[in-house]
């Protein structure tokens, strides 16, 4: 069945632009510390605002740093964010779907309630509320977006278990006395880990823009830690001045977001028919 | 009807007192008490000015009582006062604010569904054609722009280079010596790039989905049967197939509410609109919590409604849903 992934993956156009696209931030992330021709942080007040040149290939800041380093230092943070926000929202959804869906009943009930309330919330407002009541680190932003974005995934993962516990496997464990929690986590989850992948791979992107979108706001990542978003802030301040802080990180944004959710269509597409 | 009214009014029952239960209990996750923050930066405040400040938020009595009180409080729409220097009443602040944050909901509402259901069904009917292709790449692109990073590119563009469109406010500094009629050209001259980009988000989505539904409406049976009995394509498609693709949209239009709620935040704040989400945004700036956790509470009211309301056309429009 793997093989078969692989070469459906291999065919697939999405799938494959999107890997290059994924593979290059690890790169340029890893290799953040020699790939930047500057130093993120260094201020040059003798070099404020320059536009693009030979020497600053992306012009730099109100506080003449160059915003080519920013950005690449900015995708070691974006990538930080977007894994272990998803990580959170995955591990509760994974949970609580989990739960919901091996145990059915009140259970079941009770879990898929409190979703349905987390739902009601406008997702923003919630994130919003949350940092505005703890400090804006890049930790609790993590956290906070996780927090607000496993239903989805909750649901998930609830639909392949109800559809798995019925299966002859589960029986057969059962048969031979393993408990819930090992039918649980070790029969029936890597089963349904395929549909998590692909909903992994997505809440990358979408958690990638919602950092943008809270450190644009001013209530991310703090400066002088460098963000695509608070990059952005600083071209909103300059707007009619300093085009080039405006476009560059935004454009930087598309093109990661536009890869992880490439990834995770092409892997969707490419995975055993009879999942999807 | 009305029984399945009742029951769809039933079952938000529950909801609203979850939603009740999160936005208290998110207020009272914060470190300390919400009052520190306006003693603390007072020297002269005494210990016994403190407790009264305390006790006129209820903030002296046990957490369950606390909740009760709010909720008493919320159910006559007291949502409290604000902690700003005004100390207005919340609901007050928020109603003032409602109605301009709504209208540019609505017509951006109303702009996705324009463009992308034609969007959608053409590239259904004409599916793998280039301009299906064109589309999808569109969508795709669409999907992964950050709005606010577009919203400042067009404010660069109409705004700065062709000086076209303003860029901030609602409404231009001389808006009280205007005639009526330019006053109401202003007004919609500094709300079409908001309205634009806040529907912008929402088009990706409904074009793709819209799409599907139709690729999927197309391949029935009774589609061929329409085809069978020599009807034109046109009607086909405009009549027999479009109707059936259409109903889940209004599922959807429901669900995209809490989004559409969350984004005004975002272009409220861009394009400095005194709307609901600009307030939201100086209240969680100012950790004035009585302003956050009643706007939290209106959008999740607001969700519901949108929920309610969308469940409700449905069940008007599909006679299945009303007798199950």
């Amino acid at each position: 069945m793997a093989e078969d992934f692989w070469k459906r993956f291999k065919k697939n156009k999405m799938a494959l632009m999107g890997s290059v696209i994924v593979l290059s931030l690890f790169a340029v992330s890893f290799l953040a510390s020699w790939l930047a021709p500057y130093d993120p942080s260094e201020i040059n007040l003798q070099e404020v605002l320059m536009p693009p040149s030979t020497s600053h290939p992306l012009g730099t800041d109100q506080l003449g740093r160059d915003v080519l380093s920013r950005m690449i230092w900015g995708a070691r943070i974006s990538l930080k964010v977007g894994f272990a926000a998803t990580g959170v929202a995955i591990f509760i959804g994974t949970i609580l779907g989990a739960l919901a869906g091996y145990y059915g009943r009140w259970i079941d009930g009770l879990i898929m309630r409190f979703v349905d309330i987390m739902l009601c919330f406008p997702t923003f407002f919630l994130i919003l509320a949350v940092i505005a009541l703890l400090e804006p680190s890049i930790w609790n932003i993590m956290i906070v977006i996780g927090l607000t974005g496993w239903m989805g995934i909750t649901r998930l993962v609830r639909a392949d278990f109800i559809s798995l516990k019925e299966r002859d496997f589960v029986l057969a464990a059962r048969v031979i006395g393993a408990s819930n929690l090992r039918i649980i986590f070790v029969h029936i989850l890597p089963n349904a880990m395929a549909s998590v992948l692909v909903a992994a791979t997505l809440g990358v992107a979408g958690a990638i823009l919602t950092e943008s979108a809270l450190s644009f706001l001013g209530i991310g990542v703090q400066p002088p830690t460098p963000s695509w978003g608070n990059i952005l802030t600083a071209g909103k301040d300059n707007i009619d001045i300093a085009w080039w802080l405006s476009l560059y990180p935004g454009l930087a944004i598309l093109i990661t977001v536009l890869g992880y959710n490439l990834l995770g269509e092409g892997i969707r597409d490419s995975m055993d028919p009879r999942l999807r | 009807m009305p029984a399945y009214i009742l029951k769809r009014l039933i079952l938000m029952i529950p909801l609203l007192i979850g939603i009740t239960i999160i936005c208290f209990g998110v207020m009272h996750l914060a470190p300390g008490s919400p009052t520190d923050l306006e003693t603390q930066m007072n020297p002269r405040a005494s210990a016994e000015a403190k407790a009264r400040l305390r006790a006129m938020y209820d903030l002296d009595k046990p957490f369950h009582q606390q909740y009760f009180l709010w909720v008493k409080k919320l159910a006559i729409g007291d949502l409290g006062r604000s902690f700003s220097s005004d100390h207005r009443l919340v609901a007050d602040k928020i109603i003032e604010r409602l109605p301009i944050t709504i209208v540019i909901n609505v017509l951006s509402m109303i702009l996705i569904l324009v463009i992308a259901i034609p969007l959608g069904v053409l590239s259904a009917v004409r599916q793998d054609t280039l301009f299906d292709r064109i589309t999808s790449v569109f969508v795709f692109i669409g999907f992964a722009t950050p709005t606010f990073w577009l919203a400042l590119l067009m404010m660069i563009l109409f705004g700065v280079h062709l000086d076209w469109l303003p860029i901030s406010g609602i409404r231009s500094l001389n808006h009280e010596y205007l005639p009526p009629a330019e006053a109401f050209l202003d007004l919609v001259k500094h709300l079409i790039l908001p309205i634009a980009l806040s529907a912008f988000g929402g088009l990706a989505g409904l074009s793709r989905y819209m799409r599907s539904n139709m690729l999927e409406v197309i391949r029935q049976d009774y589609i061929m049967t329409a085809r069978a009995k020599g009807l034109s394509e046109w009607v086909v498609i405009g009549k027999h197939a479009l109707r059936n693709a259409l109903l889940p949209v209004i599922t959807i239009l429901g669900l995209s509410v809490p989004g559409l709620i969350g984004g005004s935040v975002i272009f409220e704040t861009i394009f400095a609109i005194p709307g609901m989400g600009q307030l939201f945004y100086m209240a969680v700036m100012a950790r004035d919590y009585p302003v956050v956790m009643g706007i939290l509470f209106i959008g999740a009211l607001l969700t519901l409604i949108g929920n309610l309301i969308a469940d409700v056309s449905y069940a008007l429009a599909d006679p299945r849903i009303r007798v199950a």
